[in-house]
């Protein structure tokens, strides 16, 4: 191995230095939320405990938050199956060119640079303004599908830019129909990539504030409930649900990337050539 | 190579091809069409219910008019002759300019030197996967909670101010690391360099390395070829991470209001004031003037790069 220059130590060092910065703050939370009954939102550390957690468990002294957890867990569950499914529907009708996709493209691109504010005011607006009922699971998962929908599409644009259409072709020519082909041959090529859409519906959803703002009605989810939290508590406790909401975060992405290794390794064990389509 | 020919080969089968019954030439072009919009149609549904029409609406209540408690229908030009002529109005703009100017330069001087890093240092490919992965892993956390974290650091008593005085840098407590534009744009930066360091990286893996090798045996530097080389074939990518770092913090209320206390305004913290005031017609009108801006100048932007082919 040839020797690395001195710009190699120089680059990792700040690589280092920024890993510290992007993770410092997270790490430093965690280390308070195990305060000591006694302990404040700073350090010194006042002791050692599990105090903190323990509130998160009763009622009285941190709200609803149980229950905006369970709403944030089932939207994130309907804004990833709904972003899967839809993005796997457009991108491939995106692979031929049809009359009007222009119009569709640059919506998407709109819905991705729109600031989040005004989807939730917008779609607001218009569900009280036309008697709609103002809720998480209809105009709160319209909302947040503004913003998982775009990842997702540019996502199946990236996957089927390298997909080999010979694949497609050899299903074809040996007879199969058009549904068999999708079923058999390029859903099982492109699965890892979908698992990879699903982590962007379902984290993106879990995490997204300012366009449920407006549009979740009378039931927070848990970044509003978060947020209400920081107005009006003083103490650990909003360290230890930070803690214990990143804990999840970083959970559901390991079990999603997980599941990106078993599936690859399956495809390679099983001999086939599937994943190889991707070129 | 062969993948190219082999592909070329099926496409001009594809044309010639006998399909038994079917008349290839004339079905194909109108299946496509239709089997195109049939595909596209819960996409399209969702964006035109939940983007177009809220903007729609948006821009008609833009014009109607507010008591202290209600809205009604009308069409007045209060809104915008309130907030074209009003002073705060301009300084508030400003503001937000000046806060994605600095987040922008920053992000792109931290994310270009992460991405490079990442494409041209790091050799394996295992290694490139498994940093990458710890840099983009943020993005799938709370932004909320990323926020909260700072206190701790940048407070009177936070961990900054303890270690500056400990160092004997300071005497006593700097008060402008905490709700100030500081801790406001360092959040900006701590929340958004991602989303340079992704595309740019994109961009990055796919330059041809003989390009890199051909350039020094021209005789360039290592600096040279940085300037000469990479930053031009990663122009694409620097657009699009700058289409999303201006578009997050023109559009951002909540980083502003949490990390400033309040103390600083942009104009998404306008609009979620007269929310949060029930004028709504007000905020529509903000709402209409931030995204001609912010269209304008992704509209600009977008000059410069195809996003379909960089993807």
């Amino acid at each position: 191995m040839e020797k690395r220059p001195r710009s190699f130590y120089v680059l990792a060092t700040f690589f280092a230095l920024f890993l510290l910065f992007l993770y410092g703050p997270t790490i430093t939370i965690a280390i308070l939320s195990f305060q000591g009954p006694q302990g404040g939102l700073t350090f010194p550390m006042r002791g050692t405990s599990f105090h903190w957690f323990g509130e998160l468990f009763e009622q009285q002294a941190v709200g609803d938050i149980w229950g905006s957890f369970s709403r944030s867990l089932v939207l994130g569950l309907m804004v990833m199956t709904t972003t899967v499914v839809v993005s796997v529907m457009g991108g491939s009708a995106f692979r031929k060119k049809f009359p009007g996709s222009s119009v569709i493209f640059y919506l998407i691109i709109t819905s991705l640079v729109i600031p989040s504010i005004l989807v939730s005011l917008g779609v607001g607006l218009i569900f009280s303004q036309s008697g709609l009922p103002v809720h998480w699971s209809t105009s709160g998962f319209g909302a947040q599908l503004t913003w998982t929908l775009p990842f997702g599409l540019l996502i199946m644009f990236a996957v089927f830019n390298r997909f080999d259409k010979s694949y497609e072709e050899a299903a074809r020519d040996q007879g199969a129909s058009a549904w068999q082909t999708v079923r058999h041959v390029v859903l099982p090529i492109i699965a890892p990539m979908l698992i990879g859409v699903a982590l962007f519906g379902f984290t993106l959803s879990y995490d997204e504030f300012a366009r449920t703002l407006l549009t979740a009605g009378s039931y927070n989810t848990l970044p509003l409930e978060i947020y209400g939290m920081t107005t009006n508590v003083t103490t650990p406790v909003i360290f230890a649900l930070g803690t214990l909401t990143t804990a999840f975060s970083f959970g559901v992405i390991a079990v999603f990337l997980l599941i990106v290794l078993l599936m690859k390794k399956r495809q390679t064990r099983h001999g086939s050539d599937a994943g190889q389509g991707l070129v | 190579m062969t993948d190219l020919t082999v592909s070329n080969d099926t496409d001009r089968k594809e044309e010639t091809r006998l399909q038994p019954g079917v008349s290839a030439k004339v079905r194909k072009p109108v299946s496509d069409a239709v089997s195109g919009w049939l595909m596209s149609l819960p996409m399209a549904g969702v964006l035109v219910f939940f983007l177009v029409l809220p903007i729609i609406m948006i821009v008609v209540v833009s014009f109607w008019g507010a008591t202290e408690f209600s809205i009604y229908p009308a069409f007045v030009f209060d809104n915008y002759e309130f907030l074209l002529t009003s002073p705060v109005t301009y300084s508030v703009f400003l503001n937000t300019v000046k806060y994605a100017l600095i987040t922008w330069a920053l992000t792109l001087g931290i994310g270009f030197t992460i991405a490079y890093f990442l494409a041209f240092h790091v050799r394996s490919l295992t290694w490139q996967i498994v940093l990458f992965l710890l840099c983009t892993i943020p993005f799938w956390t709370s932004n909320i909670i990323r926020m909260i974290s700072w206190i701790p650091f940048l407070g009177r008593n936070g961990i900054a101010n303890s270690a500056l005085i400990s160092l004997g840098v300071v005497d006593e407590p700097l008060d402008w690391l905490l709700f100030s534009d500081f801790s406001v744009i360092l959040a900006f930066v701590h929340l958004y360099t991602l989303f340079m360091v992704v595309p740019i990286f994109n961009t990055m893996m796919r330059i041809d390395r003989s390009l890199i090798e051909a350039a020094y045996d021209a005789g360039a530097s290592g600096f040279q070829t940085l300037t000469n080389v990479v930053l031009p074939l990663t122009k694409p990518g620097i657009m699009i991470g700058s289409i999303f770092v201006i578009t997050l913090v023109m559009g951002d209320f909540i980083t502003v209001r949490f990390m400033s206390g309040s103390q600083k305004a942009n104009v998404g913290r306008l609009i979620s004031n007269d929310i949060a005031l029930l004028q709504y017609p007000s905020a529509a009108a903000t709402a209409v003037i931030l995204l001609i801006t912010v269209l304008i100048v992704i509209a600009t932007l977008l000059r410069f790069v195809d996003i379909r082919k960089e993807l």
